[in-house]
């Protein structure tokens, strides 16, 4: 898709600094970053500003991206896995408005991409950073919704009762009934909720090349997992961690083994499958792939 | 025959043309100006500036003219502005004592020096729609102002400290204000930082939990021991200067709650004290805010935590509006993959449900 332009860089928003933040909050989120790069998987409390998007909206995510970003960055922001959903579009305005720097569709070309729910299917390299939209950074929030006692929980390490409640979904479902926000260990130390992205993609965390920072910025935390860390997704011996599967392909580019949305067609129980990563999608069908469904395909 | 679910640049930029054009309403209708929300819509600049953390009344007509009259987007407005201005300090604490008084109540005592001074108020109105008003050319009414106004006016509270009924009021130590708009919150919060969440609390969520401890739910017995409007002014000490510039005057509202206090084994009964305060004047506000910092106050006092208004973590984590309304309303945005997820898990949870139940027909 070429719909988005990509700015000329170094140009800004008249009036407000370098992608929105005054210099002193960046250098302060950027030492919250440094503390959570140094604790892998630990949330790190910071001064979360109001930024002019709402919250719930990405602006944890916007406020790590606006204190690492530099001039020569190219960002590529993506919601649900694809680039032309309208906050995605939103938030790659507001940074080229705001800081002027290239954006861009394309996964390998990116040096930084915000994610909301997804982790792109193209895997990521050394040097990149993936920054990750957070609701609510608290793995044990649905246990305990109290932060002065999750605190304590994660001080001594005292995640039983996560796995009692997995435990209890095989006690009563007979499989492990979490779905996104499955809750991972990172270095084996701290429980880590990945951001409400599909188990899919739990594995992709694991050992990668890239720097993965989280930001809630209502919750007011940034926890981080460095590069080549281990991320392993809770599970038992005799029942262990499985992900999402379909009995279709991409109808576009008849990928079999991506994230796949799932389109109604129409009123009749049609249905249409498609990758939920529209760069990935779009890359396969540039090389040539055709799914069953692809009009190109039919002729 | 792929349908177009996701939406682009061009809704959104359409989106925002539409939002204009309703803003605006009809052309035919004279555009509202800044100085008429500032002047006739005066309450709800003062709400807006309370809850945005910002006095500034001019923006706070334009974030309410830019959010057509929705205060709460109002206050975002406001908010995503004031947190990129400079900070080059900390005024010193406004002396209250001071202020030249519009309005001055107090339930408590039926006179006391300065006297009750009703002001512009609402309350003993009849709210019956008054017509008139439609006409646009209402005369105003000219007010009788008190030949002598603002003499010494001392504060109720200070009243009750004379005889040591009320607690001491310790001005505090010398250590740093904390700043909920520059750090993380950590519980237990101390009184400043919870006092700062209440006042940029909705008005809304505080009042229902300040109305909530008259009902029973944390019962503090408060009185109204005094309800004070008026100017006053703001000084700065500025570093190199060592003494205090006044910077500018403001409008403010203040309330102190009086609450009971059975006394413990540390401390002999006496009153207690609960306090709300204001940008403008948002009267329901602050009398709202001080029940709530009384029920706070709970643990201090070493009486017992049972209900919703006494819970710190609860209250302090709920009350900010632009935190909540972002929050609630993020879920308009697509949430198609995690539901893709859910869909197939229930999926799979309903097969395995119907192989258990052929499994046990076919036994």
């Amino acid at each position: 898709m070429s719909g988005v332009a990509s700015a000329a860089g170094g140009k800004t928003l008249a009036g407000y600094n370098f992608a929105y933040l005054d210099e002193q909050t960046k250098r302060m989120i950027r030492s919250a970053i440094l503390t959570a790069v140094a604790i892998p998987g630990h949330q790190i409390p910071f001064g979360s500003r109001e930024m002019p998007l709402p919250y719930g909206w990405g602006t944890g995510g916007i406020q790590v991206t606006a204190s690492i970003i530099g001039a020569d960055d190219t960002l590529k922001v993506i919601d649900q896995g694809a680039d032309d959903t309208t906050n995605a579009v939103s938030i790659r305005r507001f940074f080229s408005k705001t800081a002027g720097v290239r954006t861009t569709e394309s996964t390998r070309e990116a040096t930084i991409i915000q994610t909301r729910h997804r982790i792109p299917e193209a895997p990521l390299a050394e040097g990149q950073i993936l920054v990750y939209q957070v609701p609510i950074p608290e793995p044990l929030r649905w246990l305990e919704p109290r932060e002065v006692e999750t605190r304590k929980m994660h001080a001594l390490s005292e995640y039983g009762p996560m796995h009692v409640q997995l435990y209890e979904q095989i006690a009563t479902f007979g499989r492990i009934a979490a779905t996104y926000d499955y809750p991972v260990m990172v270095h084996g130390r701290y429980l880590m909720r990945p951001s409400p992205i599909p188990k899919f993609d739990n594995p992709k965390m694991d050992r990668n090349p890239a720097l993965q920072l989280f930001g809630a910025g209502r919750e007011k935390r940034i926890y981080a997992v460095p590069p080549y860390t281990s991320v392993k997704s809770l599970d038992f011996d005799d029942h262990p961690f499985s992900v999402e599967s379909w009995e279709h392909c991409c109808g576009l580019c008849g990928a079999g083994a991506s994230y796949l949305d799932e389109i109604v067609i129409d009123d009749k129980g049609g249905r249409m499958f498609v990758c939920s990563d529209t760069d990935f999608c779009t890359q396969r069908q540039a090389q040539g792939f055709r799914g069953p469904l692809n009009s190109e395909a039919a002729e | 025959m792929y349908v177009a679910v996701k939406g682009g640049e061009r809704a959104i930029e359409n989106a925002h043309k539409l939002l204009a054009e309703e803003r605006r309403g009809d052309p035919a209708t004279p555009e509202i100006a800044l100085s008429q929300i500032d002047e006739q819509l005066s309450l709800a600049v003062d709400r807006v500036m309370t809850e945005g953390s910002l006095y500034d009344r001019a923006l706070a007509a334009l974030a309410i003219k830019q959010a057509r009259g929705d205060l709460i987007e109002a206050i975002f407005l406001l908010r995503a502005y004031r947190t990129t201005l400079t900070r080059f300090g900390a005024s010193d604490p406004i002396d209250t004592a001071k202020m030249t008084i519009r309005r001055r109540i107090s339930a408590t005592y039926k006179d006391l020096p300065g006297g009750q001074v009703l002001g512009p108020t609402f309350d003993y109105t009849h709210r019956l729609l008054d017509f008139s008003l439609a006409d646009e050319a209402a005369p105003a009414l000219a007010a009788e102002v008190p030949a002598e106004p603002g003499s010494a006016m001392p504060r109720v509270a200070d009243l009750l400290n004379q005889e040591g009924l009320i607690e001491e009021e310790a001005p505090g130590e010398d250590a740093a204000v904390g700043d909920v708009t520059r750090n993380a919150m950590t519980l237990p919060a101390n009184r400043d930082v919870r006092l700062q969440l209440l006042a940029r609390g909705d008005e809304g969520f505080v009042l229902a939990l300040g109305y909530s401890t008259q009902r029973g739910y944390g019962r503090n017995h408060p009185f109204a021991g005094e309800i004070r409007l008026g100017e006053v002014a703001v000084e700065f000490t500025p570093p190199e200067l060592g003494f205090p510039v006044t910077i500018g005057e403001i409008t403010v509202t203040e309330c102190q709650m009086i609450n009971q206090f059975k006394g413990s084994a540390e401390r002999p009964p006496q009153f207690t004290r609960g306090y709300g305060i204001s940008f403008g004047h948002c009267e329901r506000k602050t009398m709202a805010m001080a029940n709530v910092d009384r029920a706070l106050r709970a643990d201090d006092l070493g009486e017992e935590v049972t209900a919703p208004a006494q819970d710190e973590e609860f209250v302090l984590y709920h009350c900010d509006n632009v935190e909540a309304s972002g929050f609630v309303q993020h879920l308009k945005l697509p949430h198609y993959v995690d539901f893709q997820s859910e869909l197939d898990i229930v999926r799979r949870l309903r097969a395995d449900f119907e192989a258990r139940r052929t499994g046990e027909a076919a036994e």
